[in-house]
């Protein structure tokens, strides 16, 4: 407010040039600011968009083209044809993003609370096999999972393997291949979406709180139900969706790690793309994932009952 | 100089203001992601502007749409190629076959590790050659099949055989005549693959295997047996198991051999289908036994032992990469002058001894014999006529067909 009142001495004739210079550039700023960031997402999100959505309502052949005949018939076609590999992909990546879950929160805790002067080699462990390639990693699970390998073979003499292939998550004595193989590799290259933010919940919980809770005579199980808990929630709810988004549409682990009956929707929109050349189906089957998974988040934040998300 | 006044500020920044003063966070917040979403799909569903795209039809041009020849002017040529598909010498950097000819010719080679999969370079490159524009490329080396396609929609430039005399005396005679490219109008073999079935002795354990039938019905084998994702080698192979000739085979066969193999698969007797990635499953005894690429065969017998590999009786398919000429190419007469040193023997005598995969040219054996004796010697470099005569072709493909074909065997594999 001083400006106002300090405004008329400084300038004789108020309705001239000068002040309006700072005003206009003020105005404009925030937007130019936002203008690479508008243009990106305009060609590199919204314009394929589009694209995809017209695709998805043509019809034709490579020789003679595709045309727009809004034939929304692919839709239904896709879904009828390939409804099982929708529901295993959401079953794959719902087990993975628990796993994550289960994995990833003592992880971030301990990172948080307890490590200490160790805190930051435990950081660099959580995110150094990303400086490997998505593939490499996946590909290393190979090796881990083999036949022969030492895992299945503790497994194996267990009884394990026993147990997880009555369930149906392996065949016979093989752990590669398998439904199992596909939600550990899942899970693993996932796990630090999950951890990081977490992490960042968890670490800006005040230490005081818990001194509170524990001078209020609160166990430590309690201190951990009304405090950590609800104040990491977050954590888990950026962290679920950072995992379970990616996750649906992965198709890396199921080409690499499955078999033919572990294959994911991400695999059918491939092969329709590129090997049958089917290109209305295969960007149909993109949308009805687009709107499953936008349905199923918006679903899960309205029920997750926490107001920030980081 | 300026100063703070929220006046001047729209109602919509003042509003951002406020937010951002409440939690210094919570700039994302579930209601605001919320509404983010609900907006995102009200833009996609309100959208009349989708009638506006659509992919045009591929111009039909046969004969390719040549570019002005630029290979008088500059001499270079721009080759793409898969990885490990040219020699190497000992530095690993260069490729003397390459260096040989830029050396005889004063063409540059700018040469190019870009393709790994038909399928994905065929979505990279097909925008540009649909809307006819250059791909930057002057020779590309694709699998028969997709040759056959890019042929099929006009997209390749006719060879001009004066300028490729010795390409058209050494191709040997199994190349000569495709039924997708009689005499060898728009592409020659750059290499032949051979689809065979290896084994791994040690994970076999004394089960002996001589046909395809054996890998998709002995119980023995279950979960062990490892098939191709490229549909031509795994149906073709089915259908020889099944006497049935690749070649010329009906629409009913096809769907005869897909239940065969769709039985093996249901009993779970193949543990999975793939693509070059089967030779780490098949050294670590994770397949048995397994379709295989020839080439691939010769370099793993190498490493290790226990690898083998065996023809059926009823034959093998052979297939090939062929080089072509993509439409707009700017060095046309270079890049046939390229492929014709590709036919001489010795350069087709240091390949073939580098990349151990059937090499397509006649006359070779003295000069291979000269660099490696035993490669010289080895039916699955160069096929002797014993082997020659089990080797099969898959017919090619109406563009119809390829579609029906390859949505059975996507549905076969899995999806």
């Amino acid at each position: 407010m001083a400006a106002v009142t300090e405004a008329p001495p400084l300038a004789p004739a108020p309705e001239t040039k000068p002040p309006r210079r700072p005003r206009r550039r003020g105005r404009w700023t925030p937007y130019l600011l936002l203008l690479p960031g508008l243009l990106w997402l305009l060609v590199f999100f919204a314009l394929p968009v589009i694209y995809q959505a017209s695709t998805s309502v043509q019809t034709g052949s490579l020789e003679e083209g595709y045309r727009v005949t809004w034939h929304f018939a692919t839709y239904w076609d896709a879904l009828s044809e390939y409804w099982p590999q929708f529901v295993r992909s959401v079953l794959y990546a719902a087990s993975a993003t628990v796993l994550c879950l289960l994995l990833g929160y003592p992880l971030a805790y301990l990172i948080a609370f307890r490590a200490g002067r160790w805190r930051n080699l435990i950081m660099i462990l959580v995110i150094a096999p990303f400086f490997t390639s998505f593939l490499i990693r996946t590909l290393a699970w190979k090796t881990i999972l083999a036949d022969g390998g030492p895992v299945v073979g503790v497994l194996d003499a267990l009884h394990v393997l026993d147990v997880t292939s009555w369930l149906g998550w392996t065949a016979g004595d093989r752990v590669l291949a398998t439904p199992l193989a596909v939600v550990c590799g899942l899970t693993y290259n996932f796990l630090p979406f999950m951890i990081l933010p977490l992490y960042t919940s968890l670490e800006r919980i005040d230490p005081r709180l818990h001194e509170a809770a524990n001078d209020l005579y609160a166990r430590p199980s309690t201190t951990f139900r009304k405090v950590t808990l609800p104040l990491s929630m977050p954590g888990v709810v950026s962290g679920t969706l950072l995992t379970f988004i990616p996750a649906t549409g992965d198709y890396v682990n199921a080409d690499l790690l499955g078999s033919t009956d572990t294959r994911m929707v991400g695999n059918v929109i491939q092969s329709q793309f590129l090997r049958i050349l089917d290109y209305p189906t295969a960007a149909a089957l993109s949308f009805i994932l687009m709107a499953a998974i936008l349905f199923m988040v918006t679903f899960y934040i309205r029920k997750s009952g926490t107001e920030d998300l980081v | 100089m300026e100063q703070y006044e929220p006046d001047r500020l729209s109602p919509a920044q003042v509003a951002a203001m406020r937010r951002s003063f409440r939690t210094g966070r919570a700039a994302l917040t579930r209601r605001s992601l919320l509404r983010a979403s609900a907006g995102g799909a009200l833009a996609a569903g309100g959208l009349g502007t989708l009638s506006a795209c659509g992919i045009p039809a591929a111009g039909n041009t046969q004969g390719g749409v040549s570019a002005e020849d630029h290979s008088e002017k500059e001499k270079t040529v721009n080759f793409s190629n898969w990885t490990e598909y040219m020699d190497v010498d000992d530095s690993g950097r260069r490729h003397p076959t390459l260096e040989a000819f830029t050396k005889r010719t004063g063409i540059k080679v700018k040469y190019t590790e870009d393709i790994n999969d038909n399928t994905e370079f065929f979505g990279k490159i097909k925008p540009q050659l649909a809307a006819g524009q250059d791909t930057g490329r002057d020779i590309v080396v694709l699998t028969d099949w997709l040759a056959a396609r890019l042929i099929r929609l006009g997209w390749v430039q006719k060879l001009d055989p004066a300028n490729l005399p010795n390409a058209f005396t050494n191709l040997s005679a199994q190349f000569r005549n495709p039924d997708w490219d009689p005499g060898r109008a728009y592409s020659y073999p750059w290499q032949g693959i051979s689809t065979v079935i290896a084994y791994n002795k040690k994970a076999l354990d004394g089960v002996e295997v001589k046909t395809l039938s054996d890998l998709l019905d002995d119980p023995k084998l279950k979960g062990r047996v490892g098939l191709l994702t490229e549909m031509r080698d795994t149906v073709g192979m089915t259908l020889l198991d099944m006497d049935k000739d690749p070649a010329k085979f009906s629409a009913d066969d096809y769907d005869a051999a897909i239940a065969r193999l769709q039985k093996a698969v249901d009993r779970g007797q193949v543990r999975r289908f793939t693509g070059n990635d089967y030779t780490a499953d098949l050294t670590k005894g994770d397949f048995a036994a397994c379709l295989a690429w020839a080439g691939d065969v010769v370099q793993l017998k190498a490493d290790n032992p226990d690898i083998e590999f065996l023809i059926p009786d009823s034959g093998y398919m052979t297939s090939t990469d062929a080089m072509l000429i993509p439409n707009k190419a700017r060095h046309k007469t270079n890049a046939e002058r390229l492929i014709d040193y590709y036919f001489e023997p010795r350069p087709a005598a240091r390949l073939a001894a580098y990349i151990n995969f059937v090499c397509p040219v006649d006359g070779v054996k003295d000069e291979l014999a000269k660099i490696d004796q035993d490669a010289a010697n080895n039916p699955l470099i160069l096929p002797d006529k014993a082997m020659q005569a089990k080797s099969r072709a898959f017919r090619s493909l109406s563009s119809k067909e390829e579609t029906v074909f390859e949505e059975k065997f996507a549905k076969l594999t899995g999806a």
